[in-house]
This record gives C-alpha cells, sequence and structure tokens, in this order.
C-alpha cells in the first residue's frame, strides 16, 4: 500500500529525515517510536502534504500513485489520513459543516455522489457512538475550547467518519489519561481491517497495548535504526531509549 | 455643473450650488447661512489633515455629480431586489435622498411614535424638530457635517415617545437611482428615543445603475436615560459611490446603543461613528464588518467619550480585504477625569487575502481618569497556515478551506445580528463573495 524509499526531508536548512524506508500493506499496523527530535512527527506531517518540508531525495508510493506529487487534499482524496498530534481550533466552522464539507469534497475526487443529509447524519451518528463524543461537541467550532481528550477523540471520529486506507496517528495518546485512552484505542481498532492500514507514531509505549501492532520500528535522528514486532515497544519501554542510542554510536 | 478640476474647485462649486438655491430652501435658513460659511472655511479636507490622511478625495472632483437627480425609478418591483425579507417591520424608501411615501409602509403618526421625513418633521414636529437638530452634529469643524447641514433638504426623522417599545424593526432602504446621471445626494437623519424606550433602526445603502454617485449623510442619535437602540448601517452600493458619514450618538443614563456597520461595496466609502456617553452606566457597543475587493477604499472612523463614571464601551470591527482594497481603521476612546471606573474595549482584526490589499489601522486611547479597565488592539494577518493545512488534510480543497476560514473569521460579527432577515441577507453576501456553494 504504501513504500517509502530512501526518504530525506529538511525544514529550512535543517535535514530531520535522512533516509526512510519502509513498507506498509493493507491490514497492518505499524509504530513508529523514537524519542523526541528524532523525526517520528516529520514523518507523518510529509506522509499527509504539508508544505514546510522540503524533500529532497526519495520517493514515497501509496496504492501506485507518487504521493509527493499530490497536494494535502489529493491524499485525503487517496484515502491517508492524520490524525494530528496538536488539532487545531477552528473558530467558527462547526465539526459537522467541516465534516459535510470534507466528505463531500473527497466523495467528488473519487467520483461518487455526495452523501445528503439524511445519510450524512445517519453516519455521524454511528460514528460518534465509536469514539463516545457527544453530540453536542459536534455542534460547536471545530477543537475550540476542547479538552485535550475531546480534541483527540474528534481526530478519531473524524476518522471514522472519512474511513481512510491508511491512517497516521501522531501521537494520538500524548495528553490522554487512561480512560481516553482507551475509548480512544478502542475506537481505532473498532476501524482496523484487512483492507486499510495504521501508522502509529508514538514515544511510548502505553498506546500499543490496546492497539498491538504488527511491526515496531525505532526512529533515530532521522533513520529507522531498528525494525521489530511488538516486542521490540516492551524492551523499549524496559530499557528507554538509550540503549539504542549507545547501540548506535557504536556502530 | 461645470467638470471640476480641483479639489477647491469642488468646494467652490457646493457653494455656487447653495447660493443658487438659498431662498428657496425650506428650514433652516439662518443655520444654513452660518454651515455654508464653516464649510467655506473649512474646505474639502486633504490627506494633510490627521483625520483624512489615507482618504484622498480627489476623484471625488474628477466626477460631474449632479445636485436633486429624480429618480425614474417608479413600480416597487424595481426595488425588490433590495428589500429584506422581514414580513413584521416598517420600511422607508428614501430615493436619492427624497423620502418616497409610495414605496413606505409606515405606523400611523401618533404622539408616541413619528417616523416621516425630515422635511416634514420640520413643519409638523417643529419644536420636537427644533430641540434637537444639529446639537450634536457641529458644523465649525467637521466640512461635510457643514455642507450637509447648508444643503441638506430632506432625510428621515424618527422619534419614539418615551416608554414606547416599537418591536418591529425600521428597516430604512436609502436607494441611490445611478442609471442615468451621476447624483450628488446629502442626506439628514434625526433620531430621538425617549425614556425606556426601544427600537431597532436598520439603514439599508444600494445603487441601482453603475454610476458614480455621491452621498453626504449626517446622522444624529439621541437616547434619552434606559433607552435601547440596536442601529445597523448596511452598505452594498455600486463599485462607483463616494459615500461620507457622520453619526453622531448622544446616550444619556443607563441607555444602551448597538450599531453594526457591514460594508461590501463602494469606490471611497467613509464612515464617521462617534458616540458620546453622557450618563452613568451607559453602554454603546461599535461592531463592525468590512469585505472588500476591488479598489474600495474604506475607513471606518470612530470614537466614544467617556464622560462620566461607570459606563462601558465595547468596539470590534473585523475586515477582510482582496484584490486592491483599501481599509483604513481608526477607534478613539476618550475617558475624562471624571469618568472613573469606565470599562473600554477595543479591537480591530483584519485579514489580508492578497499582495495588493492594504489596511491602516489605528487604535488609541486617552486616558485621563485612574481607575479604568481599558484595553485595545490590532491584528493584521493572512490566513493560519496551520488551519489551512488542517482542512485540506481532510479533502477540503485551498479554496474551499480558505473561504470557510474567511467565513468562519466574518461570521464572528454577523452573528450579532438581531433581526434574522438581515442575518441571512448578510450571510448569503457573504457565500456569494466567497463563492462558497453549499
Amino acid at each position: 500500500m504504501l513504500v517509502i524509499q530512501n526518504l530525506k526531508a529538511n525544514i529550512g536548512e535543517k535535514q530531520i529525515l535522512k533516509g526512510i524506508n519502509l513498507e506498509v500493506k493493507a491490514g497492518e499496523v505499524h509504530a513508529i517510536m523514537g524519542p523526541n527530535g528524532s523525526g517520528k512527527s516529520t514523518l507523518a506531517s510529509v506522509l499527509a502534504g504539508r508544505e514546510e518540508y522540503e524533500i529532497i531525495e526519495g520517493t514515497i508510493t501509496f496504492l501506485g500513485k507518487n504521493l509527493l506529487e499530490l497536494a494535502p487534499e489529493e491524499r485525503a482524496g487517496e484515502g491517508i489520513f492524520l490524525a494530528f498530534q496538536y488539532p487545531v481550533e477552528i473558530p467558527g466552522v462547526t465539526t459537522i459543516n467541516f465534516l459535510k464539507t470534507a466528505i463531500n469534497q473527497i466523495r467528488k475526487y473519487r467520483e461518487q455522489e455526495s452523501l445528503d443529509a439524511v445519510q450524512f447524519l445517519k453516519r455521524m451518528k454511528e460514528k460518534a457512538a465509536l469514539v463516545n463524543i457527544d453530540d453536542t461537541l459536534l455542534k460547536r467550532s471545530l477543537n475550540e475550547g476542547f479538552s485535550g481528550g475531546e480534541k483527540k477523540r474528534n481526530e478519531i471520529f473524524q476518522m471514522a467518519m472519512l474511513e481512510p486506507k491508511l491512517a497516521i496517528l501522531d501521537e494520538t495518546d500524548s495528553g490522554l489519561d487512561i480512560d481516553a485512552l482507551r475509548i480512544v484505542a478502542e475506537g481505532v481498532n473498532k476501524l482496523r481491517n484487512k483492507d486499510n492500514a495504521i501508522i502509529i507514531v508514538t514515544h511510548y509505549q502505553r498506546l500499543l497495548e490496546y492497539i498491538v501492532p504488527d511491526f515496531v520500528h525505532v526512529l533515530y535522528d532521522g533513520r529507522i535504526v531498528r525494525s521489530g514486532n511488538k516486542e521490540l515497544a516492551l524492551e523499549l519501554e524496559e530499557k528507554g531509549y538509550d540503549w539504542i542510542k549507545a547501540e548506535i554510536a557504536h556502530v | 455643473m461645470n467638470t471640476a478640476l480641483s479639489i477647491k474647485d469642488l468646494k467652490a462649486e457646493f457653494v455656487q450650488q447653495f447660493e443658487n438655491k438659498q431662498a428657496n430652501y425650506k428650514f433652516g435658513s439662518e443655520r444654513r447661512k452660518e454651515a455654508i460659511q464653516h464649510f467655506r472655511a473649512l474646505g474639502i479636507p486633504t490627506t494633510k489633515h490627521e483625520d483624512w490622511k489615507y482618504v484622498n478625495l480627489l476623484p471625488l472632483s474628477k466626477i460631474d455629480f449632479v445636485p436633486e437627480v429624480l429618480s425614474t425609478i417608479a413600480s416597487p418591483t424595481e426595488l425588490q431586489p433590495y428589500l429584506l425579507a422581514e414580513k413584521e417591520a416598517y420600511t422607508i424608501v428614501l430615493l436619492n435622498g427624497k423620502y418616497a411615501p409610495q414605496f413606505s409602509t409606515l405606523p400611523e403618526i401618533t404622539p408616541k411614535i413619528i417616523i416621516t421625513s425630515l422635511a416634514q418633521a420640520f413643519e409638523q414636529h417643529t419644536e420636537l424638530v427644533e430641540k434637537h437638530f444639529a446639537q450634536i452634529a457641529f458644523t465649525e469643524k467637521e466640512a461635510f457635517v457643514a455642507l450637509n447641514t447648508a444643503l441638506a433638504e430632506d432625510g428621515l426623522f424618527i422619534y419614539i415617545a418615551d416608554n414606547q417599545v416599537v418591536h418591529k424593526p425600521i428597516i430604512v432602504y436609502f436607494i441611490t437611482d445611478a442609471q442615468q446621471q451621476a447624483p450628488q445626494i446629502q442626506i439628514r437623519n434625526l433620531y430621538v428615543f425617549g425614556k425606556n424606550s426601544q427600537a431597532t433602526i436598520l439603514t439599508k445603502f444600494d445603487t441601482l445603475g453603475n454610476n458614480a454617485n455621491f452621498s453626504n449623510l449626517v446622522e444624529e442619535i439621541f437616547l434619552a436615560p434606559n433607552a435601547i437602540v440596536d442601529y445597523y448601517k448596511i452598505q452594498n452600493e455600486n463599485e462607483n459611490t463616494y459615500h461620507i458619514g457622520t453619526t453622531k450618538v448622544r446616550q444619556d443614563t443607563r441607555s444602551v446603543f448597538s450599531s453594526i456597520t457591514v460594508s461590501f461595496n463602494g469606490a471611497i466609502v467613509r464612515n464617521n461613528l462617534d458616540l458620546d456617553l453622557q450618563g452613568e452606566y451607559c453602554e454603546g457597543n461599535m461592531f463592525g464588518l468590512y469585505i472588500l475587493k476591488g479598489k474600495t477604499l474604506l475607513d471606518n472612523h470612530t470614537s466614544v467619550n467617556h464622560a462620566l463614571p461607570n459606563a462601558q464601551s465595547n468596539e470590534f470591527y473585523k475586515g477582510v480585504l482582496d484584490e486592491k482594497a483599501t481599509g483604513v481603521f481608526n477607534g478613539k476612546i476618550f475617558v475624562r477625569q471624571n469618568a472613573q471606573k469606565t470599562n473600554a474595549y477595543q479591537q480591530n482584526r483584519n485579514i489580508l487575502l492578497s499582495q495588493d490589499a492594504s489596511i491602516n489601522t489605528k487604535p488609541q486611547l486617552e486616558i485621563w481618569a485612574d481607575d479604568v479597565k481599558c484595553s485595545h488592539g490590532a491584528t493584521v494577518g493572512n490566513l493560519d497556515k496551520g488551519a489551512l493545512f488542517y482542512l485540506r488534510s481532510r479533502g477540503i480543497s485551498e479554496e474551499s478551506a480558505k473561504a470557510l476560514l474567511v467565513y468562519a473569521f466574518a461570521n464572528e460579527i454577523i452573528e450579532k445580528v438581531k433581526v434574522q432577515s438581515l442575518k441571512e441577507y448578510l450571510e448569503f453576501l457573504l457565500s456569494e463573495r466567497l463563492q462558497i456553494t453549499t
């Protein structure tokens, strides 16, 4: 589904990604872990098409298409979804109106008919129940005055509404208490199926107890320095990142 | 009228216009004489004048404006596109500044509610009018007030007696008929609100035809103790419109005046709005929204004078400027020595959508009292990149995302509109301007 080859990216003069290689297949869940500043969030942003980053080398192919040629909205149309680490507050735009616009523009991109109001509301009810998000929250301005947990839940709710093929969860666990984390994780698990894939970007192992990954990668200094299965995450939890840093310094 | 070539000539022409008509004015001939003297002394302000720094009126002098153009509008259907769909309202139409009773539906005149043309009011309610007329709009310092006082022959008079609550909004359509000629219009309004009275005055300015036109509007508004007045000024005239409006408001104790000024179009539009809070526990609200494109120059010049203690004022103007539009926001808050416990808030926020658009914003505070709460500020920016990316990452095109953000930005002011039909109309105009289709 997703093939990243030798991806190098800068922000300003600074190189953040120094040659990433990663392949994600349908039905898989990949966790990308690493210490702060290793480039995890950059990778997530680059996949979604944030324009501040300059790609200096490498390719990203998504379902056979060159992702780097597509605008963020076209990537969404192709089925990519980024759950933001810091969801943006947008006063004056209600979540409902925003999602109606988003869904119908994605459907237009895919040459599908627009959802009518009834279909939209039906889907909304279903998906809101899935992540246990309150109706009144959705009628309010997007993320405005939401608590950290509400914002993250709203991200997963949007993911449910847009039904992406590849969802990238960027530090979705940060700032969540254990109950909120569980709700978010359950929501994600219900959305997992054999046709879609999920990339979880996280600093801690905590979320991976609830969303069990098939693969775990350690990103350090702009490169994936180690890959393994879920055991690797536990090892990291136990030992911290220092042993990896030490090992790399050794090599 | 000959084609004027410079600002000086324009002044001479106005004076000439006065002299030609002098013997035939129906009211206020002494006052007019004094006013034209003041105008003569003041002249048309140039950009050297601090209050007109950003407004160059030279284009005015290059157009062959014609005074007293009679409108050719004969049927209400011609006005239909400009009317709000408000079922329960009093409506007054002024065509080129002249009261048009055939298009107006007004309550019967009683001692409690008077809504009529100013010319008629001078005849029929002389004492009431004379008591207020030219009492807060002074001719000594402001050229356009002087000019208006000298030349204006009609406009609107509204009087709401003590304890009267007018539930229906009073909607005033100022229609400029610029289909045949380039009219020059002087409009004079006087609104008097008695103690404990309540009313909504909604003024809406539109043009028929594409010719240039010039209106000089002066309004005086009096609020007796405890009066509550909502005032709207909606401007969507053609792009050759020159509008200079001066609205003076005097508030007595515990009165509440709330204005919303919304501007979409015009060549040069100047809105002076001055609140004089001459009572304790007054509340003055000034809200504004301007959505500009083309080469429109809009100048919102506002002031609020806190004369006595415990009053509050709240000002919030927002603007979106595209293409080569220019905006000016000038807001002054004066807190006099006596006005302890004043609460004054002022804010101006702008979004520039193009490289060529510009805004000059100048919030000012002058405080002589020591126990006050005042804040002011101004922002000018582009659309938030983080918000744009967020929307686009959800599949919303760049264009739609921008439109959504601008709509949301502007809607904060539109949401304050209490007259439902006006709210819907403004939402429609905004969607149309932003090319949003829902």
